[in-house]
């Protein structure tokens, strides 16, 4: 499917050309340190930029998998969530400097391996993220119903891998295993007024499918405590505020928290204030009105881990989760739960795992803990092997807001350019960069998107959306995608 | 409710030009100055500019002019300081990329912060007593002069912030 799909615009041996500014490289007077980002995500965009930024003379390549750039910033951010895309200005000024070329519809690993790239370019970074889904481990989880939270995101936010997920919103309780920013995006499309999602870039599909859900109620169950949820605040206001939705808190988890968080770093302290208000405080007049006519609930509940899915009579789907009651050995950030014997069943039609994202390993090449899900590496530098970088999730694991990955991003870059600088990166040989990659890419039958082919597919997905009010309507097709650029 | 409560935190400030001529939320305008209508923004004299001195990441000091009623995002941003990773969101209080620490004289005087600011500085680096989102500081004739730090990033703060995120 992959290599039909592949347009092939390029008269053969037009890519041995070499471009104009390619060919200074090769000049003996002032090579150019090239350098290669695997992923385009904002890991990816962040490291680009930062090198970019410090180093006038540095070529940075970005190689994506997909068609279209910017990784979880589309398919991660949710919809409703417009003002952190933001960030896809600055990373549209990187893309379009004269000395970034993105390269997109190229799988690192399969059309083209890491040690091709490191024979191809002075430093390579590898950003690509964490694309897997931690298994939840229990029997019955392959039931229809159950969904990884992360197919969930991908389908509503046009992922194409996950365009025919068709989530069946027919019962009227889902559960959703974690308590992170991902849980409560999932909640809040669940329960969010279709109208109000209408306005945002969320796919036509996912739109159909929950102006049709029957979903009423949202449990987010952790296996830990109060103490211990991991989402942010701004996630969490968002939640006790949204329209026609209120919060069904149990008073009993609340009681005596404040005082308890009173010695906590600021966030947890604010948080755990935020939760215990609106657990056990008489809301304002507004929000009161707005819980009394909601028709739609989530709540929280805590100390229980998932042990098993339960099928419904005819054993086709999913109907119950069997959770085990835990209670907390130590306290804090480092508590742990441990099963207290205790069983309990809640009736659901749809389960969906939010228990975190993992990174895979792409090269046997490259140095990998599986059990952590991360490239071994120090301030981004890969262990053991000299011009092998990494930033972003696979350097650090799936956690954190867009400034951490930002943050760390910066970390790499500033690692890469003191090695440029003062020598523990040897740039003097020139290395071929893109023109060597896009040789292989040809003879492999793989034809590269570029940045400018990507403004095509974005200039027809935001006419689309103009027509039915919408910022975008996503292309779900990574071959209409293709299609569009091949013109 | 969320979008409400998301407007009336980014309302502050408000910028009409994006950097890439897209359509912007930000706005110049503060409150009191939008009350004169926009000609007069382009209207103030020398005598509405403030000045503000950044002290960077690696210690240098930026010297800035900004008018009245510009908040020191816009300043940043137009006057195309060379601050790494700055204003990120561009002004809508999804991130904590333009959190500054402000001298104690100063920080008294600022306006009262709103609920969203804070939930968005909690996941800053380096946060301080006397620390701020610039997106939400508008400038002020009595700011002249002053000096605002852009905080380092720490290793070991970003492992606080982290925290919990793997349960």
């Amino acid at each position: 499917m992959w290599g039909l799909s592949r347009c092939l615009r390029v008269p053969r041996g037009r890519l041995l050309l070499l471009p104009a500014g390619v060919q200074r490289s090769f000049s003996s007077v002032s090579p150019t340190p090239h350098i290669c980002i695997v992923g385009s995500g904002p890991a990816g965009f962040y490291t680009a930029q930062h090198i970019l930024r410090h180093n006038p003379q540095a070529q940075v390549d970005i190689y994506e998998k997909l068609p279209v750039p910017f990784g979880l910033v589309r398919f991660g951010v949710a919809p409703d969530h417009p003002e952190v895309k933001n960030v896809i200005n600055t990373f549209t000024q990187t893309a379009r400097s004269e000395r970034c070329t993105f390269l997109g519809n190229v799988t690192v690993g399969r059309d083209v391996t890491v040690e091709e790239l490191q024979g191809a370019y002075h430093a390579v970074v590898l950003s690509y993220g964490a694309e897997d889904k931690r298994e939840l481990g229990i029997p019955g989880e392959e039931l229809p119903g159950v969904h990884s939270a992360r197919d969930f995101v991908g389908w509503y936010n046009g992922l194409p891998d996950n365009r025919h997920l068709h989530p069946d919103l027919s019962c009227d309780t889902a559960v959703i295993l974690g308590q992170g920013n991902v849980a409560l995006d999932i909640a809040r499309i669940l329960l969010s007024p279709v109208d109000i999602l209408r306005k945002t870039d969320i796919t036509q599909t996912a739109l159909d499918a929950l102006s049709q859900s029957r979903i009423r109620r949202v449990w987010m169950v952790g296996r830990r405590g109060p103490l211990q949820v991991a989402f942010t605040i701004k996630e969490l206001r968002e939640m006790i505020n949204l329209p026609g939705t209120r919060p069904k808190l149990d008073p009993a988890d609340y009681v005596g928290l404040e005082k308890a968080s009173k010695d906590l770093p600021r966030p947890r302290k604010r948080l755990t204030e935020l939760l215990v208000k609106a657990a056990l405080e008489k809301p304002g007049q507004k929000v009161a009105a707005n819980w009394a006519q909601a028709e739609r609930e989530w709540g929280l509940r805590f100390l229980r881990s998932p042990l098993a899915v339960l099928p419904s009579e005819d054993g086709k789907r999913a109907a119950r989760i069997r959770l085990s009651v835990t209670r907390l050995e130590g306290s804090g950030e480092t508590a742990v739960a441990v099963p207290t014997g205790q069983v309990e069943n809640i009736s659901c039609g749809l389960i969906f795992s939010s228990i975190g994202y993992k990174s895979v390993s792409i090269s046997s090449t490259v140095p990998f803990l599986p059990q952590q899900g991360v490239i071994p590496n120090s301030m981004g530098r890969v262990e053991g092997i000299p011009g092998l970088y990494c930033s972003g999730w696979v350097k650090r694991g799936p956690t954190g807001v867009i400034t951490t990955t930002m943050t760390d991003s910066f970390d790499t870059a500033q690692a890469i350019l003191e090695d440029v600088q003062l020598g523990a990166l040897n740039w003097s040989e020139p290395r071929p960069g893109s023109v060597a990659i896009r040789e292989l890419l040809h003879l492999r039958g793989i034809q590269p998107v570029s940045f400018s082919d990507w403004e095509k597919i974005d200039e027809a997905e935001t006419a689309k959306g103009l027509a039915v009010g919408k910022p975008r309507e996503k292309i779900l097709d990574t071959e209409e995608m293709l299609q569009l650029v091949c013109r | 409710m969320a979008a409400a409560n998301k407007l009336l935190g980014i309302s502050r400030c408000l910028l009409g030009s994006s950097r890439l001529g897209v359509p912007a939320v930000r706005t110049v305008m503060c409150p009191r100055s939008s009350r004169l209508g926009p000609g007069h923004i382009r209207a103030f004299s020398s005598e509405d500019k403030v000045t503000v001195k950044f002290i960077n990441r690696d210690g240098e000091t930026l010297v800035a002019q900004g008018k009245v009623g510009e908040s020191l995002l816009d300043v940043v941003v137009e006057k195309n300081l060379d601050i790494d990773g700055f204003g990120a969101c561009e002004g809508t209080l999804a991130c904590s990329t333009c959190h500054l620490i402000f001298e104690d004289h100063i920080f008294q005087q600022l306006d009262p912060i709103t609920d969203e600011e804070m939930d968005m500085l909690d996941l800053a680096y380096g946060l301080t007593d006397t620390s701020r989102l610039g997106c939400q500081i508008c400038l002020k004739k009595s700011m002249n002069g002053m000096t605002v730090k852009v905080p380092e990033s720490v290793a070991d703060v970003r492992q606080a912030v982290d925290m919990g995120k793997s349960s």
